[in-house]
């Protein structure tokens, strides 16, 4: 097999892939979750303030979805074909909800009236929670594993995505997203909405504290494929406890008034329970619950080596580019929100 | 109705909703930079005026466009998981690079275009305004070069058999440079372009019509104009380009684009008429000999006809092919004519006074839309029943875990959302045109009256 640096292709796209949804929760989860505690305003100002906050991102940010998809399509067609196949319901939900939010964000101050603007709020927050929720229960799902056959078809029915673990999955990623979104407005913000949204994260990170020990406990006891890698190696270990400090570093830098930090340890705390994740699973990419001689590998779902290294370098020369034109973008917004004649 | 049918309808209306704006975006871009530009080189504040104007009709549209994209990605794979596991490794990569090159660069600099007036400096927000407009035409690009894939495989070769058979790759600039990408890149380039300026000289004459920014509409309108005609003209080469790639490697659309039967007699060219399925014959007028002289420059060459193909092997509805294709042709005629007079007109000062001629304009918007459809449903339509032209068919490549009851409660679920969205969509672009390019100014004046705006939101009502 073909090794780059000592790691085969396929694993190399793995990481890509990993990459691409990490950046996905990170960028695209801060303002989900801001959507997610958009009611938590009542203010015709501030709710305006809080939509400026995203405003100019968060169509960039969604485009981490279309190129995390477009990742997985390109090295993992058989995992794409198997997931997106076998979730049907849960995803033409989730493509509605993100119709909605686009459209209410867009359309929302198009029109001045009250029942007008009122309308768009309501639906924009439940579509953010909507998209978040379904996200949450397909990973729920793939995590613990599907009824796939040999040539990777789906053999369950159209309501096994409700199933306990998976919708715990999916309060958590509300809970952690919020907690996010949160803490991103509150640097984007000031005054009485500021003043709120610090009581608002307080609040979000105990909501995600609590969601999110529960299901490790659930994890522990009932899906114990899920900690075997962790317990045969004790050294990572350290992933959780990093994720301990950071949430507790969040909430000692909101005391200190220093939100970047605390946004960047959000931040770390998003990129830990993935890392974690992947650790779990790798080689496996999609376990079958009817026999794992048909789980979805790294290795047997992945496109040609060809295909992989074209795209590695197609991710070589995009994502440094992405990266820049990204920072312009957010260097360009940063500061607290100001309205003006241009705005939402 | 079974799954194939229930998700082809899905697609097709799902795309075709879709495709109704990023047209609009690309074309419209086009000339917001030629406004901006203008406006960069002669300080004239009308264009910048202008350029904001449209900025705010070019947001509604995108929105809805990037809102409907990410439907068609996520539909390869909840709808059709047999292709995508068959195309994934030739295909993907297209994809992967559109998200990577060209959506990141639109949506990045959007935020600048919409937001960015007062925080950066004059000549930047220029720059970001043909960033997005690049943007958009990069995407354009790497999704007909998958398209174009499906319709002349190049650079693959098929590995496995049965239900593991996959295209893999094998060079991937001859993917990328498939027979028909680059004609079929610059057909949609261009009808993108006539979609977007038309709707600029739609607007415009709408508003010379009621007599209402007439200054601003003149400018706009001539800056349309310029636009459109150039496109009407290239757009008739770029689609006998077209049009010479699918003789070449698709016989069988060739010879369902103009109903023709029979293989040893020469072709014919229809202006219009209908296909008689039944006798096998097509009526209507045309001129003799035309498709032979397309083809092979030669009026009397035989062309092969669809009786030398299998029925199994040709489109199943001729006459939806063959009626999309002489409508666009017929818009395309129409079209060069329209722009031709109007251009004429424009240089002998005659074109603003004529009403008539305004009023055919201000409907004019519907033509390149109609054309972008059906050209779109030529290609398509004609390569049935292949989803990947002689290698995959259609009924396989469906997804085997979906059944008819997810497809048809998705279905109502889309054509629901949609119809409210194109509600919404036709509403608030009427009331960005019923508002004006003054509209900001207006703006500005209000807030020194809080009590106009207090009043108005405690009846709930519209500041007018
Ligand atoms: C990159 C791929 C791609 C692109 C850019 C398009 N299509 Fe397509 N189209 C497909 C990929 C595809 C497909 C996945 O290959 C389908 C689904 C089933 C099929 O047979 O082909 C298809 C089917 C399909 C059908 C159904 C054909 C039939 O059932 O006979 C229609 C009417 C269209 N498309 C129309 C369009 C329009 C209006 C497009 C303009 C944007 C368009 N397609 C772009
Ligand atoms: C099957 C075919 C298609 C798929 C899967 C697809 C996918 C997408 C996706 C995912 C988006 C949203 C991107 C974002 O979030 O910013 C989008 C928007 C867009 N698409 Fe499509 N698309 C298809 C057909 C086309 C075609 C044929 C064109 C052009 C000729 C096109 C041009 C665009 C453009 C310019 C946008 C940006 C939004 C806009 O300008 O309205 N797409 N598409
Ligand atoms: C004026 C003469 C025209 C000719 C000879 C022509 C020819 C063609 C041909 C042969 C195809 C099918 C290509 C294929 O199956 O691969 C096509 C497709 C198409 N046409 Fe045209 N066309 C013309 C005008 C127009 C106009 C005015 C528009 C829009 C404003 C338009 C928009 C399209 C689109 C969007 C497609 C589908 C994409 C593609 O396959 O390239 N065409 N055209």
């Amino acid at each position: 097999m073909e090794t780059f640096l000592g790691i085969d292709y396929s694993t190399w796209w793995f990481l890509v892939v990993g990459a691409t949804f990490t950046g996905y929760a990170i960028l695209d989860g801060f303002d989900l979750g801001a959507g997610a505690i958009h009611l938590f305003f009542n203010k015709e100002e501030s709710r305006r303030i809080a939509l400026n906050a995203i405003g100019p991102v968060w169509d960039g940010n969604e485009v981490w979805l279309v190129i995390g998809g477009g990742t997985l399509f390109a090295g993992f067609p058989k995992v794409y074909a198997a997931v997106f196949s076998a979730f049907y319901i849960p995803f033409m939900l989730f493509l509605m909800a993100l119709i909605f939010r686009a459209i209410s964000i867009e359309f929302r101050s198009k029109e001045p009236m009250l029942w007008w603007r009122k309308m768009w709020d309501v639906s924009y927050c439940i579509s953010s929670i909507v998209v978040t929720l379904s996200l949450g229960v397909v990973l729920g799902n793939v995590l613990i594993g599907l009824p796939i056959d040999k040539a990777g078809n789906y053999m369950g029915s159209t309501f096994d995505f409700l199933n306990p673990y998976a919708l715990m999955v999916g309060v958590t990623t509300l809970a952690l997203f919020m907690m996010h979104g949160a803490i991103y407005l509150v640097m984007k913000t000031e005054k009485r909405l500021y003043t709120k949204l610090t009581i608002i994260v307080k609040n979000s990170t105990i909501f995600f504290v609590i969601s999110v020990l529960l299901l490790s406990f659930y994890t522990l006891l009932y899906v114990p494929h899920l900690s075997l890698r962790i317990k045969e190696n004790p050294w990572l270990f350290f992933i959780p406890v990093t994720m301990v400090l950071a949430v507790a570093n969040i909430a000692r830098r909101i005391t200190q008034q220093r939100y970047r930090q605390a946004f960047l340890s959000s931040a770390v705390v998003i990129s830990l329970l993935l890392i974690l994740i992947a650790v779990e699973l790798y080689p496996n990419l999609v376990l079958s619950s009817l026999d794992e001689k048909y789980n979805l590998t790294v290795l047997n779902a992945a496109s040609s080596t060809k295909s992989l290294k074209i795209m590695l370098i197609v991710a070589a020369i995009g994502v440094p580019l992405v990266g820049i034109y990204t920072g312009f973008v957010y260097k360009t917004f940063k500061g607290k929100v100001k309205l003006d004649e241009m705005s939402y | 109705m079974d799954v194939e049918i229930l998700s082809r309808i899905q697609f097709a209306f799902t795309i075709s909703f879709h495709y109704i704006y990023p047209p609009l975006s690309i074309g419209l871009g086009l000339c917001m930079v030629l406004m901006e530009g203008l406006y960069l080189r002669t300080g004239n504040a009308m264009y910048e005026e202008m350029t904001k104007f449209f900025t705010k009709i070019f947001a509604l549209i995108f929105g809805i466009g990037v809102a409907t994209g990410i439907v068609m990605e996520f539909e390869f794979g909840t709808n059709w998981a047999t292709y995508s596991k068959y195309v994934g490794d030739v295909f993907g990569s297209a994809l992967a690079a559109e998200g990577i090159f060209a959506f990141a660069l639109e949506s990045g600099f959007l935020g600048v275009l919409l937001f960015g007036w007062n925080r950066v400096s004059k000549g930047m927000h220029f720059f970001a305004t043909i960033m997005v407009t690049l943007g958009s035409m990069f995407s354009a690009i790497w999704i007909v070069v998958a398209n174009s894939w499906q319709q002349t495989p190049a650079g693959y070769h098929i590995v496995g058999h049965g239900l593991e058979a996959r295209a893999e790759i094998t060079d991937f600039w001859a993917m990328v440079f498939n027979p028909s990408s680059v004609d079929r890149v610059l057909h949609v380039w261009i009808g993108a372009f006539l979609a977007g300026s038309f709707l600029v000289i739609s607007i415009a004459s709408y508003y010379i019509l009621k007599n209402r920014y007439v200054e601003f509409a003149k400018k706009a309108f001539g800056i349309g104009l310029t636009v459109a005609l150039l496109s009407s003209y290239a757009q008739f080469f770029a689609g006998k380009a077209s049009a010479e790639i699918v003789a070449k490697y698709q016989p069988v659309k060739l010879a369902t684009i103009e109903g023709h039967f029979d293989s040893s007699a020469s072709a014919d060219m229809y202006l219009f008429g209908y296909i008689d399925t039944k006798n096998k014959t097509t009526h209507g007028v045309a001129i003799p000999g035309g498709l032979s002289f397309l083809t092979h420059y030669d009026f009397n060459a035989p062309v092969a006809g669809l009786n030398a193909f299998k029925p199994q092997d040709r489109p199943p509805a001729l006459n939806i092919v063959f009626q999309s294709y002489h409508i666009m042709i017929a818009i395309g005629m129409l079209l060069i004519a329209l722009t031709t007079f109007g251009f004429i007109l424009l240089k002998k000062n005659k074109l603003f006074n004529k009403r008539w001629l305004m009023l055919v304009f201000a409907w004019s918007v519907f033509l390149p839309q109609i054309a972008n459809q059906v050209g779109w449903y030529t290609a398509e339509t004609g390569r049935q029943p292949w989803v990947v032209y002689g290698l995959l068919r259609t009924s396989d490549a469906l997804s085997q875990a979906v059944t008819a009851n997810q497809v048809v409660f998705s279905l109502i679920l889309f054509t629901l959302v949609y119809a409210l969205l194109f509600a919404l969509f036709i509403f608030l672009l009427n009331r960005k045109i019923q508002h004006g390019p003054g509209y900001e100014n207006d703006d500005e004046s209000e807030t020194h009256s809080p009590r106009l705006e207090e009043m108005a939101g405690s009846f709930g009502g519209t500041i007018p």
